[in-house]
């Protein structure tokens, strides 16, 4: 017989060993699916693998679908640590992007118009955030609720654009104009969709480590995070550091947007994020909140992404799986979080 | 020992390297009060885990009415007839006194039957004398009402067995006598119960027996408690005598914190009304009164986490402008929080986050918003060093440390920074004998250095013992101060009632 036992203290390889458990416990449980779809699970596997991370062309398409995820992950990985709720990363994505495109629009220096359209992108996501963070804060409306109902109000407002005022003229389909030339984002690595985003995200991920492990900023979030009250007897501003945390997820969300305005889609569509901001939120889970963590991990999600599309055309098996891999992935690393509590104990079975 | 209703026999339980418990063995026969002593860590808490099951043994055996029983859970606990009571509640809330009791135990059809649980509860109620209202909802009660609740509970669910881990800890001393009585009249209706409390007067007074641990063993047995004195079983205890601290004589200096007129609102608790004290520099300032009487407001608004409606604080002639908790420590307030594990410390982070969180802003920590991690660290270490604080070191997880541990984490937080003048609520609370001997002499040491300090407490002997001077509160006001020469424990528990008043600022 196995029992569960509270533990006073996690070791640190723990950190490290259960994403990969977590990750491993998911791919067993999908092959049942691919099995059942009817193709061979090593197959299926060993397509996605050499689709996504097989060649250096496919390195750089994965790395260009990390890019939003690190951001959005980022995004909730330090909200979460402040235990501000964040749920609403898809919104504030879909408000920069939709941001960065109309300053992208305005006919200006390159240089200047990407400095702008991340600054005012990354406002715009702010601005978003700020909305469930003042809620909670001055009439304390539950902040999962309030930032996940905003993503449809933005997704929606953002569809009433496109479809309305904001149509492309010249397509006349439900897109957006696209930006200036001069505004998209350099491509890195010729013959690549590789550009100057994806490096500042990876550049943000140690930049963001580096907030919450060494600033009073970060340690003022951790604090709040854990224990409000021992915050606020500290004399730790709590509704401060939630409002300021909320900026920043916010901020790095709407980055993700940006990202995606700029070098990938350089106008909005309906469809510019296939959910990037929910995904930052298994992103941050399996990083464990850790920004560092963040980018293998978005790496992960999005080699499972662009693989599951190359799988999906080899051998038959739905690109849904991409999803279904995700959403195990999830719930595993949830289960997985438990042993950081708990550890499993045998006990001699008696009568 | 046939006789006995509960036998543990070698009980082993180790956690990593630390032997909680090793080779104990206790019994409990129906009818008595045991009693189960031993310093803070001594593994008390941990013997009592594994026979309500909530820890697997290493080793050993548990016995019930002399039959080897399989504790895996607590649910296999109360099957046994053994109930745990605690130091944290585990209620709902929201629910009411009946529903609480009736939580868990639905029928085979997982219907609820109202009318059986109110029955029983009258029926309880009765033989013991542990009434309460069966429709208040939990979040109305008392702390001393909730423990009842708790103690219902495990007999409702047919417990022969009581364990109660620091009842008197939460109570307050009135409340105390109503729970001795209670639990008298269990022991003579029958019931064994497991008494653990580090207040030795009360060991004496309420137990037939009494083992005590040290370092997870069973250092000593004491059979007639009643019979033998404190200071025995202190020394059983820590192994070596403990002997209560001097207090020199002392000429108090000028006022170092004055607070006129001072009156609250918006307060959970008991508003203060119309506040005037003072305390002088090398002087020591008892707060005593019954529980709920404005203690709680007085500290918070003291400490900067209740801005005062009316009235001014000063502060080594300064005028307090903000009642911020960062304003205050600026002018030279050191702050200890009456509950260590909610206010005090973040128990899920590394102690050192809690050592540097009330200074983490100032010079000595960060500068420009960047953390300077060699000096935090630094800080701890020597912290740790200084006080004896008994950890793996400053980056263990804070809520592993033992409570005269993180007591002396909050102090050294503190102290270091050379206070003007020190707040405390409750300052030993929970705190074995040994421990409580260091908390006292540090706050002595700083009285000498200087330092004024408040100490509010509900324990009259320590507050007899500590202060130069004792103010009673009662209903939000002072009562009265008395120099503690004048004090006696009668005397002053008539102020704390609001009869007698008498006395004036001395
Ligand atoms: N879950 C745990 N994991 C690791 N160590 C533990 C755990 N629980 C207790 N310990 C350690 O075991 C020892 C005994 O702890 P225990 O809580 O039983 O002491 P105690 O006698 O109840 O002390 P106190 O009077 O402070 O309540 C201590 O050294 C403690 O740090
Ligand atoms: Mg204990």
């Amino acid at each position: 017989m196995f029992r569960l036992e509270a533990r006073t203290s996690t070791p640190a390889w723990f950190n490290l060993a259960l994403p990969l458990i977590a990750i491993a416990v998911t791919l067993v449980l999908c092959s049942g699916l691919i099995a059942v779809a009817g193709a061979g699970v090593v197959e299926a596997y060993g397509v996605m693998l050499s689709a996504s991370l097989g060649d250096s062309y496919a390195i750089t398409e994965t790395l260009v679908r990390a890019a939003p995820m690190i951001f959005t992950g980022l995004a909730v990985a330090i909200a979460f640590r402040a235990k501000f709720w964040n749920i609403g990363a898809e919104g504030q994505l879909l408000a920069g992007a939709v941001a960065s495109c109309f300053v992208g629009a305005i006919p200006m220096p390159g240089y200047l118009a990407m400095l702008l359209m991340a600054l005012v992108g990354a406002a715009a996501g702010a601005l978003v955030a700020l909305v469930p963070a003042t809620l909670r804060v001055k009439f304390k409306v539950d902040d999962v609720v309030s930032s996940l109902l905003l993503n449809s109000v933005i997704y929606y407002a953002l569809m009433a654009l496109i479809e309305g005022p904001w149509k492309d003229t010249f397509s006349g389909y439900p897109i957006s104009p696209p930006i200036e030339d001069s505004a998209n984002f350099p491509v890195l690595i010729e013959g690549t969709r590789l550009h100057l985003g994806v490096v500042v995200a990876l550049i943000a991920a140690p930049l963001c480590w580096f907030l919450i492990a060494r600033t009073t900023l970060g340690f003022r979030i951790r604090v709040t995070g854990e224990n409000p009250e021992a915050a606020r007897y500290g004399g730790i501003n709590v509704q401060r550091v939630l409002i300021s945390t909320a900026l920043l997820s916010g901020a790095l969300a709407g980055l993700a947007g940006v990202g995606e305005v700029g070098g990938v889609h350089f106008q909005v569509m309906s469809d510019i994020s296939p959910g990037y901001g929910y995904s930052g939120i298994v992103v941050a889970m399996l990083a464990r909140l850790n920004p560092l963590g963040v980018v293998p991990a978005a790496i992960f999600l999005a080699a499972v992404m662009t693989g599951a599309e190359a799988m999906s055309r080899a051998t038959g098996v739905p690109a849904f799986l991409s999803d279904v891999i995700q959403g195990t992935a999830l719930l595993a690393m949830l289960v997985a979080l438990l042993f950081t509590a708990y550890r499993i104990r045998r006990v001699r079975a008696s009568a | 020992m046939s006789a006995s209703l509960i036998e543990m026999r070698g009980i082993t339980k180790s956690f990593g390297a630390v032997k909680a418990n090793e080779g104990v063995d206790l019994s409990v026969a129906p009818g008595e009060i045991l009693g189960l002593l031993g310093e803070n860590g001594a593994g008390k808490t941990t013997l009592m885990n594994v026979l309500f099951g909530a820890y697997a043994p290493d080793a050993g055996e548990i016995l019930v009415e002399g039959r080897p029983v399989a504790i895996h859970n607590s649910a296999d606990a109360l099957a046994a007839g053994i109930g745990m009571v605690h130091q944290h509640f585990h209620l709902a809330p929201r629910l009411t006194v009946l529903e609480n009791l009736l939580i868990g135990i639905a029928g085979k059809s997982g219907r609820i039957d109202r009318a059986r649980g109110l029955a029983r509860l009258t029926e309880i109620s009765r033989q013991y004398g542990l009434s309460l209202d069966p429709n208040l909802p939990v979040s109305a009660l008392s702390v001393g009402e909730q423990q009842r609740l708790e103690i219902i509970k495990a007999l409702f669910r047919g417990a022969k067995l009581l364990i109660l881990d620091e009842p008197t800890a939460v109570l307050a001393p009135s409340e105390v006598d109503g729970l001795f009585a209670a639990l008298r009249s269990m022991a003579a209706q029958g019931l064994g119960i497991i008494f653990i409390s580090h207040k030795l007067n009360e060991v004496r007074a309420l137990t037939h027996r009494c083992v005590v641990l040290r370092h997870g063993k069973v250092a000593g047995r004491v059979d007639h408690p009643a019979g033998t004195t404190s200071a025995e079983m202190a020394t059983l205890m820590c192994g070596h005598e403990i002997v209560p601290p001097v207090k020199e004589a002392s000429t108090p200096g000028a006022s170092v914190l004055t607070l006129d007129g001072i009156s609250t609102s918006g307060h959970a608790g008991t508003p203060l009304r119309d506040v005037s004290l003072f305390v002088r520099a090398g002087e020591i300032l008892g707060i005593a009164g019954v529980s709920g009487n404005g203690q709680r407001a007085l500290a918070d608004v003291i400490s900067g986490m209740l801005p005062p409606r009316s009235g001014t604080m000063t502060i080594a002639g300064k005028k307090v402008a903000q009642f911020s908790p960062r304003e205050l420590q600026a002018l030279g307030l050191g702050r200890i929080p009456e509950d260590r594990m909610t206010t005090g410390l973040v128990t899920n982070l590394p102690l050192v986050d809690s050592m540097v969180l009330p200074r983490i802003g100032t010079e000595a920590f960060s500068r420009k918003g960047l953390l300077n991690p060699a000096a935090i660290r630094a800080f701890a270490e020597a912290q740790i060093e200084a006080y004896d604080i008994r950890c793996p070191g400053p980056m263990v997880r804070a809520g592993a440390l033992s409570g005269g541990n993180l007591q002396k984490a909050l102090l050294a937080r503190e102290l270091a920074f050379d206070p003007k003048v020190l707040i405390v609520s409750q300052p030993t609370r929970g705190l074995d004998i040994g421990a409580a001997r260091f908390i006292h002499e540090k706050f002595l040491a700083m009285r000498a250095k200087g330092c004024g300090i408040i100490v509010i407490g509900e324990d009259l002997e320590e507050l007899l013992m500590l202060s130069d001077r004792i103010a009673v509160m009662y209903e939000g006001r002072i009562a009265g101060t008395l120099p503690s020469a004048d004090a006696t424990v009668a005397r002053l528990g008539l102020m704390m009632t609001g009869a007698g008043h008498t006395g004036e600022a001395a």
